[in-house]
């Protein structure tokens, strides 16, 4: 399946990613009245240090732990690999938060958790802070 | 063609099920379920209580799982032997069951020590079932002073979902602090005093002495006044279908790494089972769900013929209280060096040994949590990797970088 992968050498530690995964995940159609002076809680978030910068997001793992662990039966994983979570059947526990070794997995807005789906189900249609990643260091293919 | 047969219907039973069936497609597969229902997500009947979710909403699986897996499932039975000669198992009913393979995933039942005058209380429950959860449901009323004996994770989580919906909530506990299989006193402080700011009174390093129907008489010689009464003691894995067979037992039923018991075609899973321990280099029950996941799928596929062993279990709790959440993972062995931060409304504890990190216990700092987790079940040498970076934060940054391609570079 495709997955989203960070080329780290080509990673400027922008965040511009983080801003674009907010975006596509408000339900917005303005950049600006969606994300402009509110904290924002995006589905992938930059980490490194002065050396080396890169995105992570969810990893998609074909035997999530997450999805194992989950006290509320509110994460599933598709038959197209995808990893998603069904946010009126999360309880907030954090077990997931507790077993993904990528970090990959946090709270939302509304206290309930959230992750990347690759945005195949909202107004994006495809990973936005691929599209949107001006260096072009985040990809989305087939490994 | 094989006979498989399982032993109880909760999440070790469903991942059996699974197991099995990415393994045979087509052998007859039967369920021994003492409970009515399919199986529900246990650990929600807190949130039940809260209303944060509804018993419609908590199956595990889809309406037709049992069905497209090819399951029989007996509901409301309960097996009372295992002959492990003739190869069957006998249920209450008196009827019993052939199998070929056989899972115990009996789970474990509410541990009530003997106490005086617990016959005069009326309203008094468990809390494990959606049968105890939907009893205390109708019981409480906004008028209701609850006790509850017992402030482990059942017993304070019980007390959380009843939290605005009763007049009274008093937790006693024979235990010096709050959550003491988990926490230390410097911790268990901290989640005790969340509680205590929503209302709930403590009584540590005090019990019930007796009952008398709707008073408490404390060791101490306080008395407590109740209407409702909640027991959660404890809990014991249902060990005895293979302890009066001669299989091993300890505190859980024994298994290997495969959830072979001692029996030959007998797997255990669950909260019934004791398992390798990978933080303590020792077999332990692990009580929690996502072993259960774990175990249920392994004993699934060996039963099956497959192959799938686990040698990295580690005891996982994530437990919060209104918005307040503590994260531990893994054992702080005698010994260990520890590795603190605090913050206002934040600990962070890490206990490191043999150049690894064992344990470790987050309150108020939960983020990326798993990162942590991952280091105790891979056993990842804390040289290979910046620990100065990560005493302060969960990141992958500390890898080294071939380490992180290897995590980000390809597909996992």
């Amino acid at each position: 399946m495709k997955r989203v992968y960070v080329n780290e050498e080509w990673c400027l530690g922008c965040h511009l990613c983080e801003y674009n995964c907010a975006f596509a995940n408000s339900g917005k159609s303005d950049m600006a009245s969606a994300l402009k002076g509110k904290p924002i809680f995006p589905r992938i978030h930059v980490e490194g240090d002065e050396r080396v910068t890169y995105a992570v997001s969810c990893r998609h793992c074909s035997d999530p732990l997450c999805v194992k662990s989950c006290i509320a039966g509110a994460l599933s994983r598709g038959d197209d690999g995808v990893i998603r979570i069904e946010k009126t059947r999360c309880v907030g526990c954090f077990t997931c938060v507790l077993v993904c070794p990528y970090g990959a997995l946090a709270p939302s807005e509304e206290g309930v958790m959230q992750k990347c789906e690759l945005c195949l189900s909202n107004a994006s249609g495809e990973p936005a802070c691929v599209r949107g990643c001006p260096n072009r260091a985040i990809v989305y293919e087939e490994r | 063609m094989e006979n498989y047969v399982i032993i109880g219907n909760g999440t070790a039973a469903v991942s059996c099920i699974e197991g099995i069936r990415s393994v045979d497609a087509g052998s007859p597969l039967t369920v021994i379920s003492a409970e009515k229902y399919p199986a529900y997500c246990r650990p929600l009947i807190s949130y039940a209580l809260e209303g944060k979710a509804k018993p419609g909403n908590m199956d595990q699986r889809p309406a037709d799982f049992y069905e497209k897996n090819g399951c029989e499932v007996l509901y409301g039975k309960k097996a009372a032997g295992i002959d492990p000669e003739k190869k069957t198992v006998t249920l209450e009913d008196g009827s019993s069951l052939p199998y070929t393979k056989l899972c115990v995933a009996a789970g474990s039942s509410p541990f009530v020590p003997p106490m005086t005058g617990l016959d005069t209380v009326e309203k008094k429950f468990s809390f494990m079932t959606m049968d105890d959860m939907l009893a205390l449901d109708a019981a409480v009323t906004e008028d209701s002073r609850v006790l509850i004996v017992g402030a482990g994770l059942i017993g304070l989580k019980c007390a959380e979902g009843l939290a605005d919906r009763v007049r009274s909530i008093t937790v006693c506990d024979l235990a010096p602090r709050v959550l003491s299989s988990i926490l230390d006193e410097e911790s268990a402080a901290l989640m005790q005093a969340k509680l205590e700011e929503h209302g709930m009174s403590f009584l540590l390093g005090d019990t019930a002495d007796r009952f008398e129907r709707d008073r408490a008489v404390m060791k101490s010689g306080k008395t407590v006044g109740f209407d409702v009464l909640v027991l959660a003691v404890g809990v014991r894995a249902n060990t005895s279908l293979i302890r009066d067979i001669g299989g091993r037992v300890n505190r859980g039923i024994v298994v290997d790494t495969h959830m072979r018991t001692s029996i030959p075609d007998i797997y255990a899973a669950g909260d019934c089972a004791e398992g390798y321990d990978a933080s303590l280099g020792a077999n332990r029950v692990l009580a929690i769900l996502p072993n259960a996941r774990f175990q249920g799928e392994c004993a699934g596929i060996n039963m099956a013929g497959g192959e799938r062993t686990i040698d990295n279990a580690v005891p996982l709790n994530a437990i919060g209280f209104f918005g307040l959440h503590c994260l531990t993972a893994g054992t702080a062995p005698e010994g260990c060096e520890v590795h603190e931060e605090r913050g206002p409304g934040k600990i962070k504890k890490l206990y490191t040994k043999d150049g690894v990190l064992k344990g470790f216990a987050l309150i108020g700092c939960e983020e990326r949590a798993g990162i942590y987790t991952s280091l105790i079940r891979e056993k990842i040498p804390l040289d290979t990797l910046d620990f100065e970076l990560l005493k302060h934060a969960a990141t992958t940054a500390a890898f080294s970088g071939k380490e992180r391609r290897r995590k980000f570079g390809g597909a996992v």
